[in-house]
């Protein structure tokens, strides 16, 4: 999901705002870990945002989005072994 | 080439595989130099483990609503700004 910006839609505009969760904060702390480590920069993270598949992006909050870059970004490099984060969380 | 304040400059309208930050709406339009921001690593290169270097001049971009937009039924003077790297503009005619 790439340059969505300006299409058209019907749907409202959601300007609710919300409490962030302990895991949002988490994950907005992780990525700036990572980006002062040089383990990712923000440009690899829009990257991995844009590379979920639309209906994936669709459905996925704002930070939700974040976790999906960092395990694709880590993944390809190496940092993550595939299916490492799975086995950890016990699925 | 770099664009002082009050060119009127055109989009780039190529296509670009990959990470890229110029919005597609903008694109092929043509809008006014409002401001050089400064210099900035490229999003392009860095998005994929590069340094981004070299840095590119990014610069705020105005456009008439309406240039934008066919179908904009707002005033007539309204504007919409973006920032745009350098190598996405060209001068216009």
């Amino acid at each position: 999901m790439h340059d969505r910006g300006g299409r058209p839609t019907d749907a409202p505009i959601d300007r609710s705002e919300h409490e962030l969760a302990d895991w949002e904060l988490l994950t907005d702390a992780v990525v700036g870990t990572l980006g002062r480590n040089g383990l990712m920069n923000v440009d690899e993270l829009r990257r991995g945002i844009e590379s979920m598949p639309p209906d994936e992006y669709e459905h996925a909050s704002y930070y939700e989005r974040w976790l999906y870059a960092i395990e694709t970004i880590l993944g390809e490099k190496g940092v993550l072994a595939p299916g490492e984060l799975d086995r950890r969380l016990g699925k | 080439m770099t664009y002082r304040v009050g060119t009127r400059v055109r989009v780039a309208d190529r296509p670009h595989e990959g990470h890229h930050r110029t919005p597609g709406y903008v694109k092929g339009k043509t809008g006014r130099v409002e401001r050089m921001h400064a210099s900035f690593t490229n999003p392009e290169t860095r998005a994929y483990g590069a340094n981004g270097l070299p840095a590119q001049r990014l610069y705020l971009v105005g456009f008439a609503q309406r240039d934008v937009w066919p179908d904009y039924r707002g005033d007539a003077r309204d504007r919409i700004y973006a920032d745009v790297f350098e190598h996405w503009l060209e001068e216009a005619e």
